[in-house]
């Protein structure tokens, strides 16, 4: 190559710019070690989520009361995966393989999102995890449709694009059962019980205690904070709950007037850094049947290469 | 890394969404060959009939430019195309909030 | 909650009539034809899809790679809408066959077939039941149920009845994408190490005995798949040709699964399967 080098100034310059302009950045383009470091760590996470997120619910299509139900529980469960591998291969537009993603996650050394962490006991559950999990996620996502890095941007907008289905899905089951019976109602409200808190620790520790979220935000990475997205969760999710007929249980719930938003409570913050730090309820099982699954495997992926390699030599 | 050395290749994907329209990069996946890469693209990507034509290649078998010839740090990987360079189309229904 | 996004409907899994498989088909028995028969034959074959269909979505979150993981997945929704046609096809041709639930109960009745009979009630083949075993297996039993059930649905374009024609010409085009995908797969297994040659002829073994239950003779309505046997022989013997895998030299197993002699698998299956739907015999979903 003859070209001269460019000064660090100026490409840094030249990255500010772009992000200033609400342009995105692009895989070839230069970028600050650190945005580099933020966005694999962030799209990392959000990919593991995708793929362990698969297992809460995944453990009720087997008994999904209705076929309905079934391929409805089946796709959705699916689609996760796909989500899993949207992100996975925008992570590797920064030159990291999921082969090493897939590594980090087995051996702890990468997180996924604490929710997953929850038990999932009844089918009410299946409904309550697409209304508020996958509702919650959309809060979070939506945004990010717009982040400042052009391969994570075009992932979420096709993950959002499924994820309203997710949303739907849940909402419906939630009102088809709160017409059954008395039974299926009670199940509901219980199911509400358990996630409401668990949901709202989705959007992650509050402004104060969250010291990446500025850099983030000042790289349109993040577009929005944590305590904004809770916000608008919680307003959203308010007219919702009543339309169902089942309650939230917070009783520092109220809409206020003067802020135009509902006041809420504050959830039990060393619940969730408990569960981050891998003392959930089922952090154990749910990394124990990702490792299954990967290492039941390997013997497939070694097959499916050798293969490929002695047709490729042929 | 010590990762999976066996990782199968990475693989573009390219789908025409109906016929008269161009096939548009969706994405990418993960296949050992390139009729694996194309049953995977059809199940990956055309879940909900968003295509009537697949396209894959090897990602590294992609020759892309330079963003900008007087970027000196990115010269050199000219050739790194699991870099995927950017061919997606943004659809219209995507809110801007 | 996010209309914006929903946009075409077009694009998402599900259309209209997805409540009801048959909203708007003319269910109609045709004249000449017996419709304790149809249903009979309606459920055999809707069984079979419904019970691979279970056994396949157990795989999911367990694949080799995500990629294979949605492929499974993907075939197990194609076999699960195949099943929901012809259940509801039975009941329709024959209200006879659907299990009495407590009166005013909303269990449609595809619902009231799938998860409110006992195992000895079921049609399906064994092949489907067995319980999942490794990779290979899962290639395997699809590439049996597959060859077999393609040859059956190809035939089946031109029943008399055009509600199960409708399902066979929609099936064959799924069932030809499944027969690819365990086709190459079986090649795959079999000429890649030597690990995945010993363990794809294990599961042949062992699956071995349950293929001639695809083709065995059935009197009444129908395509026979009997007179399919020569047809699917062909097929199987060149995939086992092009992999370089003998036939296995076992017998096929007694009794059959049309006849509702299963294994224990399916009790066990059906146990998971059915446990909600029973817990709540008046639920709505
Ligand atoms: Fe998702
Ligand atoms: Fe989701």
């Amino acid at each position: 190559m003859t070209t001269t080098p460019a000064e660090p100034e100026a490409l840094e310059a030249a990255f500010e710019a772009t992000i200033a302009r609400h342009d995105r950045i692009e895989p070839r383009d230069w970028m600050p070690d650190a945005y580099r470091r933020t966005l694999v760590r962030q799209m990392a996470q959000h990919a593991h989520s995708e793929i362990i997120g698969m297992q809460p619910e995944g453990a009720w299509i087997g008994r999904a009361p209705s076929l309905r139900r079934k391929a409805i529980l089946l796709a959705k469960v699916q689609d996760e995966a796909g989500h899993g591998l949207y992100l996975y291969s925008a992570c590797e537009t920064l030159g990291v393989s999921r082969a090493e993603l897939t590594e980090l996650l087995l051996t702890g050394r990468q997180k996924y999102s604490s929710i997953f962490n929850y038990p999932t006991l009844s089918y009410a559950d299946v409904g309550t995890i697409g209304w508020l999990v996958d509702g919650a996620a959309i809060c979070n996502q939506v945004p990010l449709c717009r982040t400042s890095y052009g391969p994570y941007g075009r992932a979420m907008i096709r993950i959002c694009k499924e994820e309203s289905f997710h949303q739907r899905q849940g909402y419906e089951l939630l009102m088809t059962m709160m017409r059954g019976t008395d039974a299926q109602r009670a199940m509901v409200q219980e199911s509400v019980n358990r996630f409401w808190w668990p949901a709202l620790m989705m959007f992650g520790p509050p402004d104060a205690d969250s010291p990446n979220s500025a850099r983030s935000m000042a790289w349109g990475i993040k577009r929005n904070s944590n305590d904004e997205l809770r916000q608008k969760f919680v307003d959203m999710t308010v007219p919702q709950a009543e339309a169902l007929g089942v309650t939230l249980p917070d009783p520092d719930l109220r809409w206020n007037e003067e802020r135009g938003h509902h006041d809420f409570g504050e959830p039990d913050w060393e619940e969730l850094a408990a569960v981050i730090r891998g003392d959930g309820p089922c952090n154990a099982q749910r990394m124990a049947h990702r490792r299954a699954a990967h290492e039941d495997g390997a013997w497939v992926r070694e097959a499916a290469s050798a293969f490929a390699a002695k047709a490729g030599a042929r | 890394m010590s990762a999976d050395r066996r990782e199968w290749p990475l693989y573009e994907v390219f789908v025409r969404g109906k016929r008269g329209l161009n096939h548009v990069h969706v994405g990418s996946l993960h296949a050992a060959d390139d009729a694996m890469a194309v049953r995977h693209a059809r199940d990956v990507y055309t879940r909900r009939n968003e295509g009537v034509s697949i396209w894959v290649v090897r990602a590294d078998a992609i020759t892309a430019s330079s963003p900008d010839e007087k970027d000196p740090m990115f010269a050199p990987s000219g050739d790194k195309v699991y870099r995927h360079p950017t061919f997606y189309d943004i659809p219209d229904n995507v809110p801007h909030m | 909650m996010n209309d914006e996004y929903a946009g075409d409907s077009s694009q998402w899994a599900f259309g209209t009539g997805f409540e009801d498989p048959l909203a708007g088909v003319d269910t109609t028995v045709p004249p000449g034809v017996d419709p304790a028969e149809l249903a009979a034959y309606c459920l055999m074959l809707g069984d079979d899809a419904l019970v691979m269909a279970q056994r396949l979505s157990e795989w999911c979150s367990r694949a080799p790679d995500l990629e294979e993981d949605i492929a499974l997945a993907n075939m197990a929704l194609d076999l699960l809408g195949q099943a929901r046609l012809l259940l509801s096809r039975a009941a329709a041709a024959d209200p006879g066959v659907v299990p009495a639930l407590p009166e005013g109960s909303p269990v449609p009745a595809e619902d009231a077939l799938a998860f409110f009979r006992d195992a000895e009630r079921f049609r399906n083949v064994r092949l489907a039941e067995v319980e999942n075993g490794d990779f290979a297996h899962v290639v395997v039993r699809l590439l049996l149920f597959s060859v077999a059930r393609l040859a059956l649905l190809e035939r089946l374009r031109a029943s008399p009845d055009q509600v199960l024609a409708a399902v066979a010409a929609k099936g064959v085009k799924e069932i030809t994408y499944h027969r690819d995908w365990a086709g190459r797969w079986f090649l795959t297994l079999a000429q890649g190490t030597e690990e995945s040659r010993r363990r794809l002829e294990a599961a042949l073994d062992a699956l071995w005995p349950y293929q001639a239950e695809l083709v065995a003779p059935h009197t009444g309505f129908g395509v026979d798949p009997a007179t399919l046997r020569d047809e699917v022989d062909v097929v199987l013997d060149q995939v086992l040709a092009v992999s370089g895998v003998e036939r296995p030299d076992r017998p096929p197993l007694s009794g059959t699964g049309r006849d509702g002699a299963h294994t224990a698998a399916l009790a066990s299956l059906l146990a998971e399967m059915q446990v909600v739907a029973r817990a709540h015999p008046s639920g709505r979903w």
